[in-house]
C-alpha cells in the first residue's frame, strides 16, 4: 500500500504542487486534459479558423442545406461535415456552437457553485434556524423539477443565452448547497472539528480550512456531473422548444436539430455535435475523476 | 422523535404552500390559454365566453384567492382542456409514472452499487475500468438523444421491441391499472425503464466506487483484514454499511427528479405518464393541470425528503436531527 | 361450389393471421379530450368521433358536401332549410335515428359548460329547428347562411333517449324544451353514453393509451375494411414513425417530412394532397411609428412598396424544394386553388433585385432590423422555413432575426400585437376564401365578427365590403366573384404574403390504403385494404 520508503514532502513542496505532480502520474487523466485544452483551444480560436460564421445569417444558403460531408458549395467551399438544413457549415457551427455551449455551462457552474457551498457551509456550521431556514428553501429548489422551473423562467424572460444561464444557476446551486452541508454535517461532529474549537481556532478558518476540504471529494464529483447535466439540460430545453436562440445554435440546439434527421439518414446533422458534446464532457469528467481521486485526504500515498 | 416529526411536517406544510404561491403566480403569468383552446373560427362571442368561465376576465389576485380557497378544500381546479378535475386526471397518469419511475430506481440502485462496488474494489481492473468509461458515457448523453437511439437500435433496426406506447395493462388493487404483470406491458417498459436508468445508474455507480475507494484503506477495515476476515464479508459489512448514507441521499434525491425528468423519457416514448400530460399541459397553457402537477410533485418530494432525513438517523447515530438536538 | 368454399375456409384457418389482418391500429399525432362529441369543437377530437357519431352531412376528401344522416338539404328560401332524414339508421343499442335525437344534439351542443372551445358559434346561427313529420326537420338560420351545409356538419347526432331527454324536445326562439337533465361530458367515462350511428362502437378508451372501436354490424352506409381497431396517440415524430416501422401501427398521420424518403425506402406508402392550410407572413402595417421587435425609422411596413419588396426577397419554390423537401406548394393566394373563391393568381416572383431597388425608391436602401416571429411547433417545419425566410430578407439588407418559440406563447404574444413581423399558417375550416378573407383580411372590428385574426391591421374599406356582402351571398357564382375580388385587391397592395400551401401526409403499411383528405382528418372507416 503505502511506500515506506518515501521521505517525508521537502519544504518546497507546496501542496498545489503536490498535487499537480499526483494529477500527471495518470496517463488517462493527462490525455483527458490534454483533450480538453484542445477543446478549449479550438473554442477560442474556432472563429478565426473556420471557414463561416454560422451566426450571420447573410452567410448562409439554405439552398446548400443537408448537404452531406465533403460536399462543396455553390462557391467552391468544402463542407467538411456537411451542412444542416440551413446550409450552416457543420463544422463552423460545432466551433461556434461549443463556445456557447461551454460558456454557458461553466459560467452557471461557477456560480451556482459559490451560492450553493456558500449556503451548504453556512446550514452546516451554524445549525440551527440557519440550517432550517437555508435547508427549507433547498426544499423548495429541489422541489421544482429542474426542466420545469427553466422552461417557466425561459416562458417568462423569453430566449436569450443570459436566460438559460440564470436558469442552470437556479436549477443547480440547491444540489451543490445540499451535498456540502450533508458531509460537512458528518464532518462536524468529528473529533477534530471538535478539537480545532477546543484550540480556539475561529470560525471562518474552521469553516474553510476544515469543513470545506473535506466536503471537496463530493463537490467534485457533483461539479463534474454539473457540468455534464447544464449542457444536457440545455440540450434538453432547446429540444422542449425553449433555450437560447434558433438563430445562434449553441451544441445543444445543434443536437436537437438534429434528433429530426435521425431516422432519414442524414446522420452528420445529429452525430458530429453529438460527437463533440460526448468528448468534451468525457474529458471533464476524467479529469474530475482524477482530481478527485488527488484531492481525497484519505486516498492520499 | 414525534416532536421532530411534527415539526418536520409543519416545515413540509409551509414548503407546499410557498411553492403554491409561486408556481400559481409564474404559471400565471405565461400567455393566454384562451388564445390556444378556442378555435382560431369561433367567434369573439365565444372567446368571451371561455374567457369568462375560466375566470381569466378577473384580476390575478382574485384569481389566486379563488384557486387558495378551493385548493384548501383540496380542489385544484378544473383542467382547461380536459373539464374535469386536474387533480383526477392527474391521478389517472400518476400510475404509469410511478411505476416507470419505481422500475428504473430498483435498476439504478441494485445495479448502480453493485457495479460501483466492483469498480471502487477493484479500480484497476479491466472490469472497473469498462465500467467507470460506462458510467461516464451514461450520463453524457442527453435522455431525449439517447431514448431516439434506442429506439432506433432496438425497434426499427433489429425489430427486438416496441418503439413506443404503454401496451396492454391490468388492473389490480381495483383500478390501478398496471403494466409490469403483461408481457405486452413488460415489454413495451424495457426501453423507456432503460432509458430512464441510465443516467442515475450512473450517478449511483461513481458515487458508490467513491465511496468504497474512501472507506477501503479506513483503519477499520484493515483493521478487519488484518484480524483475517475474508475480503467478501468486508465488503458486505463495511463497505455497503457505509456507503448507504451517500447512496440513500442520492436515490432521495434522485428519485424526485426522475419523477420529474421522466417528462423526457416519457415524450420520447410516448409514455402515457404525468410527465407527458405535463408537456402536453404547457403546450395547451393548462394552468390547473400546470399547478396541480407542480403541487403533487412537490409534495412527493417533501415526503422523499422527510424520509431521507429518518433514515440518515437510523443509518448514522452521529447525525442528530436538528429538532431533537440542543 | 361447395368445394370452393371449403378451401377458402380451410384456407383462412390454416393462414391463422385472418383474424390479424382485420384489425388495425392507427397512430394519431394528439389525443382527443373527451369522447364526448360536444364537447370540444376541435379537428383533433372530430377525426376519432368520426367513427363513432355522423352528423347531418359529412364532407368528402376534397371539402364537398355528400350526404350522412341527412339524405338532401334543401333551402326554401333564405332562411329556411328543409332536411329529408335518412330512413333506417340505427345507434349502436339498436334503437332507430329519429328526429327528435337531432334536435336534441343540437339542443345539447352549446350546453356543455367546460367546454374549451364550444360548437355554440354554430348552433347560435340558427332561430329554430322543427320537427315537420318522421323524416323531414326544418332548420331555419338567423342570417342567410350560404354555407350551410358546412354548419349541419358540424354537429354529431346522439341519442336523445339515452341521454335522458323528454318525449319532446324543441328548438325555438326563446331556446330549447324538453331536454331534461342534460349530461355534462363527465359521464361518457361511462362508455355506454359514448354511442352513436357510426360505422364504429367504443369498446375501451383508456387516456394516453388508446382508443378501441369494434365495427358496429347495424350501420347504415358500407361496412368498413377492419373490425378492430386500435387508436393510438404518439405525439412526438420521430417515435411515430418508428412506431410504423417497427411494425406497431399500420397508419400515421403527418410524418416528419425528412423521414419519407426513409419510410418509402423500407417499403412503406405514403399518400398525401393539398391541405386548407396556408403559411403566411404578416406585416403590420397600420402605424407610422416603429412597430415592436424592429429597428427602423418610422414603420417602413406602411408602405406598400417595402411589403413588396418583402415578398420578392422570398424564394417561395427554394423553401417548397429544399426546406419542404418539396411537399407543399408555393402560394400565391390564401387558399390553394381551384378552391372555391380563389382565382389562380400567380406567385409572387423571386427577385432579390426587384426588392433591393424597390426599398431603395422607399427611402430603406440602407435597409432596416426586424425580428420574425413564429411558432416551433404548430406547422410543418415552421422554425426552419422562419430561418430561410431571416437569410432571404438579410440578404437584400433587411437584418432579420428569429424569434421562435412553442404555440402556445407564440399565439399570446402575437394576439397581443407583439410583433411586427411574424409567420403562422391559417387552415380554412369553410373549404373557401371567405374564412381567411374575414378572418385575416378584412379591418379588425369585434363588433361584427371581423378580422379577429388581422395582427398585421391591414385594412381596406372597399375590401371589407365586398367580404361583409360576401357572407351572406347564397347565390355561389355572385360569392364567389365578390371573394376574388376582395382577395385580388388585398393581395396585391401586399396586405398579407402567402408563403405556401403545406401537403398533408400519411404513412402507411403495404397491405393498407388512405386516401388523402384535404381537411386532415384520419378516421378508421375510412382505411381500406390495399389491393
Amino acid at each position: 500500500m503505502s511506500d515506506l520508503t518515501t521521505t517525508a514532502p521537502r519544504r518546497k513542496d507546496t501542496p498545489l504542487r503536490r498535487l499537480a505532480r499526483q494529477f500527471l502520474e495518470d496517463r488517462i487523466a493527462v490525455a483527458a486534459l490534454a483533450v480538453f485544452l484542445a477543446v478549449a483551444l479550438f473554442t477560442l480560436l474556432g472563429p478565426f479558423i473556420v471557414p463561416q460564421n454560422p451566426y450571420d445569417l447573410a452567410q448562409l444558403d439554405f439552398m446548400d442545406g443537408g448537404l452531406p460531408p465533403g460536399s462543396q458549395s455553390f462557391s467552391g467551399m468544402t463542407y467538411w461535415l456537411g451542412t444542416d438544413t440551413q446550409g450552416r457549415d457543420m463544422l463552423s457551427a460545432i466551433a461556434y456552437g461549443l463556445r456557447i455551449s461551454l460558456a454557458v455551462s461553466f459560467t452557471s457552474l461557477i456560480l451556482a457553485l459559490i451560492i450553493g457551498v456558500a449556503a451548504g457551509l453556512a446550514a452546516a456550521y451554524f445549525g440551527g434556524r440557519i440550517d432550517t431556514l437555508i435547508m427549507r428553501v433547498v426544499d423548495i429548489q429541489l422541489s421544482f423539477p429542474s426542466i420545469l422551473i427553466a422552461l417557466i423562467l425561459l416562458a417568462l424572460f423569453g430566449r436569450g443565452i443570459d436566460k438559460v444561464i440564470l436558469a442552470i444557476v437556479i436549477v443547480q446551486w440547491a444540489d451543490f448547497a445540499r451535498t456540502v452541508r450533508s458531509s460537512a454535517i458528518v464532518e462536524r461532529r468529528k473529533e477534530y472539528i471538535e478539537a480545532a474549537h477546543c484550540l480556539g481556532l475561529s470560525r471562518q478558518r474552521t469553516m474553510f480550512r476544515h469543513l470545506l476540504p473535506n466536503s471537496l471529494p463530493p463537490l467534485i464529483v457533483l461539479a463534474t456531473v454539473k457540468i455534464a447535466s447544464a449542457i444536457s439540460l440545455e440540450a434538453t430545453l432547446s429540444f422542449l422548444g425553449a433555450g437560447v436562440p434558433i438563430t445562434q445554435p449553441s451544441l445543444g440546439l445543434l443536437i436537437a436539430n438534429g434528433y429530426d434527421f435521425l431516422l432519414s439518414g442524414r446522420y452528420w446533422i445529429a452525430i458530429f455535435p453529438g460527437v463533440a458534446l460526448l468528448i468534451t464532457i468525457v474529458a471533464i469528467n476524467l479529469v474530475g475523476d482524477r482530481l478527485r481521486d488527488v484531492l481525497n485526504p484519505r486516498l492520499q500515498k | 422523535m414525534l416532536v421532530y416529526l411534527i415539526r418536520r411536517l409543519g416545515q413540509s406544510l409551509l414548503v407546499v404552500v410557498v411553492m403554491a404561491t409561486l408556481v400559481f403566480l409564474g404559471v400565471y403569468a405565461i400567455g393566454n390559454p384562451v388564445d390556444i383552446l378556442v378555435a382560431p373560427d369561433a367567434g369573439a362571442a365565444e372567446i368571451a365566453r371561455v374567457t369568462e368561465r375560466l375566470g381569466l376576465d378577473k384580476p390575478m389576485w382574485q384569481q389566486f384567492l379563488t384557486f387558495a380557497g378551493n385548493a384548501l378544500q383540496g380542489d385544484l381546479g378544473d383542467s382547461f382542456v380536459y373539464g374535469r378535475p386536474a387533480l383526477e386526471i392527474i391521478l389517472e397518469r400518476m400510475p404509469a409514472t410511478l411505476e416507470l419511475t419505481f422500475v428504473a430506481l430498483v435498476l439504478s440502485t441494485g445495479l448502480g452499487v453493485s457495479l460501483g462496488l466492483v469498480a471502487g474494489l477493484w479500480p484497476e481492473s479491466v472490469a472497473g475500468r469498462t465500467i467507470m468509461a460506462g458510467s461516464i458515457l451514461g450520463f453524457s448523453l442527453p435522455s431525449f438523444w439517447q431514448g431516439m437511439l434506442l429506439i432506433m437500435v432496438f425497434s426499427v433496426m433489429l425489430g427486438w421491441l416496441p418503439a413506443g406506447g404503454r401496451g396492454d395493462t391490468v388492473e389490480i388493487f381495483g383500478g390501478l391499472r398496471v403494466s409490469f404483470l403483461t408481457w405486452d406491458g413488460l415489454v413495451h417498459m424495457i426501453l423507456p425503464a432503460i432509458n430512464l436508468t441510465i443516467f442515475k445508474m450512473s450517478l449511483v455507480i461513481r458515487l458508490a466506487r467513491a465511496t468504497t475507494r474512501e472507506v477501503v484503506p479506513q483503519d477499520y477495515v484493515k483493521f478487519a483484514r488484518a484480524k483475517g476476515v475474508s475480503r467478501l464479508r468486508i465488503t458486505f459489512v463495511h463497505v455497503l454499511k457505509n456507503m448507504m448514507i451517500p447512496v440513500v441521499t442520492i436515490v432521495g434525491l434522485e428519485l424526485g427528479s426522475m419523477i420529474a425528468f421522466a417528462v423526457v423519457t416519457e415524450t420520447v416514448f410516448s409514455w402515457p405518464g404525468m410527465g407527458k400530460l405535463l408537456i402536453d399541459s404547457i403546450n395547451l397553457l393548462d394552468r390547473p393541470l400546470i399547478v396541480a402537477y407542480l403541487m403533487m410533485t412537490v409534495l412527493i418530494i417533501v415526503t422523499i425528503n422527510l424520509v431521507v432525513d429518518v433514515i440518515y438517523t437510523l443509518l448514522d447515530p452521529r447525525v442528530r436531527l436538528a429538532g431533537t438536538s440542543a | 361450389m361447395n368445394r370452393l368454399y371449403l378451401t377458402a375456409a380451410v384456407a383462412a384457418l390454416a393462414l391463422g393471421t385472418q383474424a390479424q389482418a382485420e384489425s388495425l391500429a392507427i397512430a394519431l399525432k394528439t389525443e382527443p379530450n373527451s369522447i364526448d362529441p360536444h364537447f370540444n369543437y376541435s379537428a383533433v377530437n372530430i377525426a376519432p368521433l368520426s367513427n363513432i357519431y355522423d352528423p347531418l352531412v359529412e364532407s368528402d376528401a376534397v371539402k364537398k358536401p355528400i350526404p350522412a344522416l341527412a339524405t338532401s338539404w334543401t333551402a326554401l328560401d333564405d332562411l329556411r332549410w328543409e332536411i329529408k332524414l335518412r330512413q333506417g339508421v340505427t345507434f349502436h343499442d339498436g334503437s332507430p335515428l329519429t328526429p327528435r335525437d337531432v334536435v336534441y344534439s343540437w339542443c345539447r351542443a352549446p350546453l356543455i359548460e367546460n367546454s374549451p372551445s364550444s360548437y355554440a358559434t354554430f348552433v347560435n346561427k340558427m332561430a329554430s329547428i322543427e320537427i315537420v313529420d318522421d323524416s323531414t326537420l326544418i332548420f331555419t338560420t338567423k342570417e342567410p347562411n350560404p354555407l350551410m351545409w358546412s354548419d349541419l356538419s358540424q354537429i354529431f347526432i346522439i341519442s336523445a333517449a339515452k341521454m335522458g331527454a323528454e318525449e319532446t324536445v324543441t328548438f325555438g326562439a326563446e331556446g330549447c324544451t324538453g331536454m331534461g337533465e342534460v349530461p355534462q361530458s363527465a359521464v361518457f367515462s361511462d362508455l355506454g353514453y359514448a354511442m352513436g350511428t357510426g360505422p364504429y362502437k367504443v369498446t375501451e378508451f383508456n387516456r394516453g393509451e388508446a382508443l378501441r372501436l369494434e365495427a358496429y354490424d347495424g350501420f347504415w352506409g358500407d361496412k368498413p375494411d377492419y373490425d378492430d381497431v386500435t387508436i393510438r396517440t404518439i405525439s412526438s415524430d420521430g417515435p411515430r414513425v418508428a412506431a410504423l416501422l417497427a411494425g406497431d401501427v399500420q397508419l400515421i398521420e403527418s410524418p416528419p417530412i425528412q423521414d419519407i424518403e426513409r419510410i418509402k425506402g423500407e417499403g412503406f406508402k405514403t399518400t398525401e394532397t393539398k391541405s386548407a392550410r396556408v403559411i403566411y407572413l404578416q406585416l403590420r402595417q397600420d402605424m407610422t411609428e416603429t412597430p415592436p421587435m424592429m429597428e427602423a425609422e418610422g414603420n417602413p411596413l406602411h408602405d406598400q412598396r417595402v411589403r413588396q419588396a418583402i415578398s420578392y426577397a422570398i424564394n417561395r419554390q427554394g423553401i417548397v424544394d429544399r426546406i419542404m423537401g418539396g411537399y407543399a406548394e408555393a402560394a400565391g393566394e390564401l387558399l390553394a386553388p381551384p378552391m372555391f373563391g380563389t382565382t389562380g393568381r400567380a406567385v409572387d416572383p423571386y427577385d432579390p433585385e426587384k426588392a433591393k431597388a424597390l426599398l431603395a425608391e422607399a427611402g430603406y436602401g440602407d435597409g432596416f432590423k426586424v425580428t420574425l416571429g413564429a411558432p416551433n411547433d404548430r406547422y410543418v417545419n415552421d422554425e426552419r422555413v422562419a430561418q430561410a425566410i431571416a437569410q432571404m430578407l438579410t440578404q437584400v439588407g433587411i437584418t432579420t432575426d428569429v424569434d421562435a418559440t412553442t404555440a402556445s406563447q407564440f399565439f399570446s404574444r402575437r394576439n397581443k400585437l407583439d410583433f411586427g413581423m411574424f409567420m403562422a399558417g391559417w387552415g380554412s375550416s369553410s373549404g373557401d376564401t371567405s374564412s381567411p378573407l374575414n378572418a385575416m383580411v378584412a379591418t379588425a372590428n369585434k363588433d361584427i365578427g371581423a378580422g379577429g385574426w388581422n395582427y398585421g391591421r391591414y385594412s381596406n374599406p372597399v375590401v371589407d365590403e365586398k367580404i361583409a356582402k360576401a357572407l351572406v351571398t347564397v347565390d355561389d357564382a355572385e360569392r364567389e366573384k365578390l371573394l376574388q375580388e376582395a382577395e385580388t385587391i388585398a393581395l396585391d397592395e401586399f396586405g398579407i404574403l402567402p408563403l405556401h400551401y403545406e401537403l398533408t401526409v400519411w404513412a402507411m403499411a403495404p397491405e393498407v390504403h388512405y386516401e388523402p383528405r384535404s381537411d386532415q382528418r384520419t378516421a378508421a372507416y375510412l382505411v381500406e385494404k390495399a389491393e
